[in-house]
């Protein structure tokens, strides 16, 4: 009897579709491309400072301001708030194995634990901005 | 026990005959109290004597009756009739070449575990007089990654080894941390060598899908995210000078 195993065909772009967990998993690794867009918006920042022109930095500044830009940075600023922060301080206690004597620190110790990291840090980064 | 009419439909493929596999319907009369393991021994007992599966010790220890049912890698001894509906479709593990109907080709991860050196791997000579000591502590960090059986449910759940296969995956990996971080154990640098590679924990994307479907509650994903975590230490120590070459 010969061998002839079959191999079932896999879509290499809409695998993700099929279950739920992977729609859920490419909702967060989309966010890559706002990463990408903050990234681009950093440097063309820098490039405009870099010509020393107070003009062309103000004309920056009001670019932002539209509607359009606000929109987005607002969309933007939900969705990492609300989606990425939550689904990675929910995932950190997988990467965190933290022993305190014979027992391993409850997950959700180590999520508050983030949770309050984040907002002392925000905290500074507020006092530092002159925000209060 | 009153007796419930239940539809499996059964993914065949018998590579003599079968360009492709194929649904095959059988009307099963279960008991609520079944197991999909046992409406599969009705169909090879009394229906078709043709479906080959593996199946071996029906209590969730031996691993080898993992299957997809309904879209979902299970243990069939582990997922009841109760819990289903009327009619229920069963295929083999996903992201495994199909051998024969519900058997898949397991090569390719058996392959790999050998590469992971799952066994304690020890530098200095054993203790002559007394054995390894193992405290409560050290027990605890690793006894999850222990309750692997390997069924290979986490193969068939993850997005990254169907897209690529070279990648080691989650039971050989989980595997080889519970061997990392065993207080007895001298092998873990060896390990990261092969695991923290290309082929290993850094191709996994974290989509979690592995820990979420193991019947039996080990999290081969966190022992992914700790091994890079390890993989990146070690990677630095080699890099300070006078590190390990």
């Amino acid at each position: 009897m010969s061998r002839q195993p079959y191999v079932r065909p896999i879509s290499r772009t809409t695998w993700y579709m099929r279950k739920g967990r992977y729609r859920r998993y490419m909702l967060r690794e989309v966010t890559c491309l706002l990463v990408g867009f903050y990234s681009f918006l950093l440097i063309w920042a820098l490039a405009v400072l870099a010509t020393g022109s107070a003009e062309r930095w103000d004309a920056f500044l009001a670019g932002q301001q539209t509607l359009t830009m606000k929109t987005v940075h607002g969309t933007a600023l939900i969705y990492y708030l609300v989606y990425m922060t939550f689904d990675w301080f929910k995932l950190a206690p997988k990467a965190m194995a933290v022993q305190v004597g014979n027992h391993a620190l409850p997950p959700l110790a180590i999520i508050i634990g983030h949770y309050v990291a984040w907002a002392a840090l925000s905290l500074f980064v507020f006092w530092l901005t002159g925000v209060f | 026990m009153s007796k419930r009419q239940l539809q499996l439909e059964v993914l065949r493929y018998d590579p003599e005959k079968d360009k492709e596999p194929h649904f095959q319907s059988y009307s099963v009369p279960c008991e609520e109290d079944w197991a999909i393991l046992d409406a599969l021994n009705y169909v090879k007992e009394n229906l078709d004597t043709t479906l080959s599966y593996r199946w071996s010790c029906h209590m969730m220890v031996c691993g080898s009756c993992g299957m997809m049912i309904n879209g979902e890698p299970v243990l069939t001894c582990k997922t009841f009739v109760r819990d289903l509906p009327d009619r229920v479709r069963v295929e083999p593990l996903e992201n495994f070449p199909i051998e024969r109907d519900l058997v898949v080709v397991l090569d390719d991860v058996m392959e790999k575990l050998q590469r992971a050196e799952p066994w304690i791997i020890r530098k200095d000579p054993p203790p002559e007089d007394r054995e390894f000591t193992q405290s409560k502590a050290s027990l605890q960090r690793f006894k999850q990654y222990t309750m692997c059986v390997n069924c290979m449910c986490c193969y068939a759940a993850c997005p990254q080894y169907a897209l690529d296969s070279s990648f080691i995956g989650p039971a050989v990996l989980a595997l080889a941390h519970r061997y990392n971080i065993d207080s007895r154990d001298q092998g873990k640098s060896e390990r990261l060598d092969i695991l923290a590679d290309h082929d290993g924990v850094w191709q996994c994307s974290f989509v979690g899908a592995c820990s979420e479907v193991c019947p039996k509650g080990v999290d081969p994903a966190a022992a992914v995210q700790q091994m890079k975590v390890d993989g990146a230490i070690e990677w630095w120590k080699q890099k300070l000078p006078g590190g390990k070459k």
